[in-house]
């Protein structure tokens, strides 16, 4: 302190102009070049099929363009998103009310449960759907057993009903793992409050699936979308149907590039659906503090309970894995020479292996650019991803066999472009999981690790990519259990004396070799039951913690 | 004194806002500078523009005499030689405490280092312990050795001790003085707990809306505090109007003199501290209220003209409610504005 009288006298500057409060926001940056380097090699490939059916667009006939403005055509449209709505949401409602059950209930059993409940997605759509036709019906399995007739599941309730089996494990297995981070203190404030069980879930825990749920029916409609091998044997009029149907049928194939690109439109209106519901995805969700509560069911919702769960494991696991053996058995006894079909097993592994491990790779610099430097080009990267994703099997298979002949042919009908196509057709379920693990690692190691003289290069190879590796490994299964279920493209790509499990069930079906058809489906199952039981038991790397 | 780090002119935009305007800021070497302001202020985007992860809109910065950013150029946080510790420490989750430590140290003398790192900041023996193994207090001093393992020139400390609890935030602030003094390192902190800043800064650096409103020694900034917001931002203040009047302005609790024109209007800033009561028979006014917290109190006083003051006196004075005071004041502060002042 001063003496007294030595008193202090400041002026103030007049006119000190005030600036807005500062965020500690990180300025835009558009991220290491290399990332996007590897990232447009990316969207190259990526673009292959879109600019080779772009392509195929210019010199389409005005037949082509008039079947585009056609009733049929816009009846069509009409019909294909009513279904991916129904399927869409069938499929939310189970997956979601299988998620609850299991992950905050006293069911008993949950655990096992929650395998079985998962594993229907290891069995493709047109196994279930061939398995709904063969044991539906006056003269199906289910009528040669019990006597009772069941109504033949064709058409438009056979297909959903396949493709809802199909589809709500996508939903269950990331809604499960968002129900485990849902902070119960949120819940009990609000029961503190007065709010019923059903408020409670209404207006709390809800609010906060909404991410995953709208993730879970995302995959699920654009799954749906492009879906072949069902609604074809099904005989049920979709798009994909139809584009097949114009292209394997006419002469001028323009009909079919028109509507694949109508369908590439779907599955952007499917995706801006999405967006729309979402709103900001990206929240640092922090690890509550303890673990949610659990919900005690009276003896009647027990039994709901169980009789859900037991009625769609029955129908998406039970039913297929059951017909599948009825089938071999009956093919055996019969005395039919059933070969372990080693090629084939060979082939799968090595193709869905193969796209695993590139898409992973792919997946990186796309997450790292699209969670750390969110631009609207890193933004557009990630989308391009998932429209990549909704495209028909069949379309872009189409598409790469026109490029490859035309501008490759070196390389057409190689394992080098199935393995490419694999990978950018599945891409999306490598970049969801990476993101997700990405999203819960503080950005600041990163910043530690440069400040401490790493490149972002050493920084992405010692810090970034370790912490991603569950994400990662989650990722990459995913894409592996989707590659060896995958059909069309295989169909149409593979090459010359290659075969797959999935290709060998098509053939064997098709020349009603049913035995051997069966006997391929159980060895597709089996290879994919130790994939999918890690998912089902670590839903949080799939989505986070 | 040398100058280790040096912001010339620099403004952060982004987003519309502007987080650094024109910002100048000179950290002397050796020292521990402690960056104050309140939330949003930008004080952590000047810690990343110094560290690199923030580029400049506009202006330079100079470390140890070297340019590492302009408005066109930044040298990457890797090339730059600052060590820095994060809020919320920023330990690698899945490397040892030695690992973590040893990061961003190269050479023969890697494990040699971390451990003499490690004893300086009393963790020796925790080499293979995980981060997640560590209490609050031993993950900020990995923190910290990490940063000051590889021998930076300057170590940035972002919000240090607010994960802390306060005991242990006592004693790291101790513990931290030590360490960055016994190195020799020039640090910045960046804090905005004002008390916090006055305790273990050497200097002080008080930020408000993206500039630095007054730098200084800790005693100059509070006791001198260049303007009624500083004064009130940095501790207990009174602002007082009064006019100028024949060399002299009269706050009502005492005269002050200036050298303001006549009919001036200036603020008058008292501290509580400043502020002397003695209790007399008619006085100016009453003691209303009084807090004790042992070392000292605060005597609230109501003036006959209905104005409230605070006063902070040392225990051991003993004052009851209700007794009749007389006031005087042992310093003050005078603002004025051009404006106002008149002719001086």
């Amino acid at each position: 302190m001063t003496e007294p009288g030595s008193i202090v006298e400041i002026e103030i500057p007049a006119g000190v102009p005030a600036a807005p409060p500062g965020s500690t926001e990180q300025r835009r940056s558009h991220g290491p070049w290399y990332l996007w380097v590897i990232s447009l090699l990316i969207v190259c490939v990526i673009a292959v099929p879109v600019t080779s059916l772009a392509l195929r667009l210019l010199d389409a006939t005005d037949a082509a363009w008039q079947s585009l403005l056609s009733w049929q055509t816009v009846r069509l449209m009409v019909r294909t998103l009513v279904f991916t709505a129904l399927v869409t949401a069938s499929a939310t409602a189970v997956g979601v009310s299988g998620a609850w059950l299991l992950a905050r209930t006293d069911l008993r059993f949950r655990r096992a449960w929650g395998v079985a409940f998962a594993l229907p997605l290891v069995i493709p759509s047109y196994v279930i759907a061939l398995v709904l036709i063969s044991a539906s019906g006056p003269r199906g399995l289910v009528a040669d057993i019990t006597g009772v007739d069941l109504p033949h599941l064709v058409g438009f309730p056979g297909a959903w009903l396949a493709l809802t089996l199909s589809t709500y494990p996508y939903v269950f297995l990331i809604t499960a793992a968002a129900l485990q981070r849902v902070d119960p203190a949120l819940e009990e404030a609000a029961r503190g409050l007065g709010a019923s069980p059903a408020r409670v879930f209404r207006t709390v825990v809800l609010p906060q699936l909404r991410p995953a749920m709208g993730a879970g029916a995302l995959l699920a409609a654009l799954y749906t979308l492009s879906d072949f091998g069902a609604v074809s044997l099904m005989r049920f009029d979709v798009f994909t149907r139809v584009i097949y149907a114009q292209y394997s049928g006419r002469i001028d194939r323009s009909p079919a590039i028109v509507l694949s690109i109508v369908l590439v439109a779907a599955a952007l209106i499917v995706i801006w659906a999405e967006q729309r519901t979402r709103g900001d995805g990206t929240l640092f969700s922090r690890k509550p503090a303890r673990p949610p509560s659990v919900y005690r069911l009276t003896p009647w919702q027990r039994a709901a309970g169980t009789t859900f769960l037991a009625a769609t494991v029955a129908a998406g696991l039970v039913l297929p894995v059951a017909v599948l053996s009825a089938w071999l058995l009956r093919g055996l006894t019969s005395g039919i020479d059933v070969t372990i079909p080693f090629d084939a097993i060979a082939g799968s592994l090595t193709g869905a292996s193969l796209a695993a491990i590139v898409a992973v790779a792919a997946s990186v610099p796309i997450v790292v650019l699209a969670v750390r430097y969110p631009t609207g080009a890193s933004n557009a990267l990630e989308r391009a991803v998932y429209v990549m994703f909704s495209l028909p099997h069949i379309t872009v298979a189409i598409a790469v066999v026109a490029f490859t002949v035309r501008y490759a042919r070196p390389v057409y009908q190689s394992l080098l472009v199935l393995v490419l196509v694999y990978a950018a057709m599945f891409l999306a379920q490598a970049t969801g999981p990476a993101k997700a693990s990405l999203l819960q690692i503080d950005p600041a190691l990163d910043d530690a690790s440069r400040g401490l003289g790493r490149s972002h290069l050493a920084t992405m190879a010692r810090i970034t990519v370790p912490l991603m590796s569950k994400g990662l490994l989650a990722g990459g299964l995913l894409v592996f259990v989707t590659a060896l279920k995958e059909l069309p493209a295989t169909l149409l790509l593979r090459p010359s004396g290659f075969t797959t499990l999935a290709v060998r069930i098509w053939s064997s079906a098709d020349e009603l070799l049913y035995t051997q058809a069966a006997a391929s489906a159980l060895v597709l199952i089996a290879v994919s039951v130790v994939p999918v039981y890690y998912l089902s038991i670590k839903p949080k790397d799939v989505v986070g913690v | 004194m040398t100058t280790a780090i040096s912001l010339s002119d620099v403004t952060v935009s982004f987003n519309g806002t502007t987080a650094l305007d024109r910002f100048d800021l000179d950290v002397p070497s050796g020292a521990l500078t402690a960056v104050v302001g309140p939330s949003g202020c930008g004080k952590t985007t000047a810690l990343r523009a110094i560290a690199g992860f923030q580029t400049i809109t506009t202006g330079t910065i100079t470390l140890n005499g070297q340019l590492v950013a302009t408005e066109t150029t930044n040298t990457p946080p890797e090339r730059r030689g600052v060590g820095m510790v994060f809020q919320e420490f920023a330990l690698f989750p899945h490397i040892s405490v030695a690992e973590n430590v040893g990061y961003g140290v190269r050479g023969a003398d890697r494990v040699d280092r971390v451990r003499r790192t490690l004893r300086l900041v009393g963790l020796e023996g925790y080499e293979d312990r995980f981060p997640h193994e560590l209490s609050g207090g031993e993950q900020q001093r990995v923190a910290l050795a990490r940063a000051l393992a590889p021998g930076p020139d300057v170590v940035l400390l972002d919000e240090p001790f607010s994960n802390l609890d306060a005991p242990q935030r006592e004693r790291m602030r101790r513990e931290l003085r030590r360490i960055i003094h016994s190195v020799g390192v020039t640090a910045v902190l960046v804090t905005h707990d004002q008390a916090e800043a006055l305790a273990v800064g050497d200097r002080i650096a008080v930020m408000s809306e993206g500039r630095v409103v007054q730098s200084g020694t800790p005693v100059e900034v509070y006791a001198r505090p260049v303007s009624p917001w500083v004064a009130r931002f940095l501790g207990e203040a009174m602002i007082l109007d009064g006019v100028a009047e024949g060399g002299a302005i009269d706050t009502g609790i005492g005269v002050v003199p200036t050298s303001l024109a006549d009919g001036a209007s200036a603020k008058v800033m008292v501290r509580p501290e400043w502020v002397r009561p003695t209790v007399v028979d008619h006085g100016v006014g009453k003691i209303v209220d009084r807090e004790f917290y042992g070392h000292d109190q605060r005597v609230a006083i109501r003036l006959d003209d209905g104005t409230s003051i605070d006063a902070l006196l040392p225990g051991s004075i003993d004052v009851a409610l209700g007794e009749r005071v007389d006031v005087e004041i042992d310093d003050a502060i005078v603002y004025f504005t051009n404006d106002t002042a008149g002719a001086r």
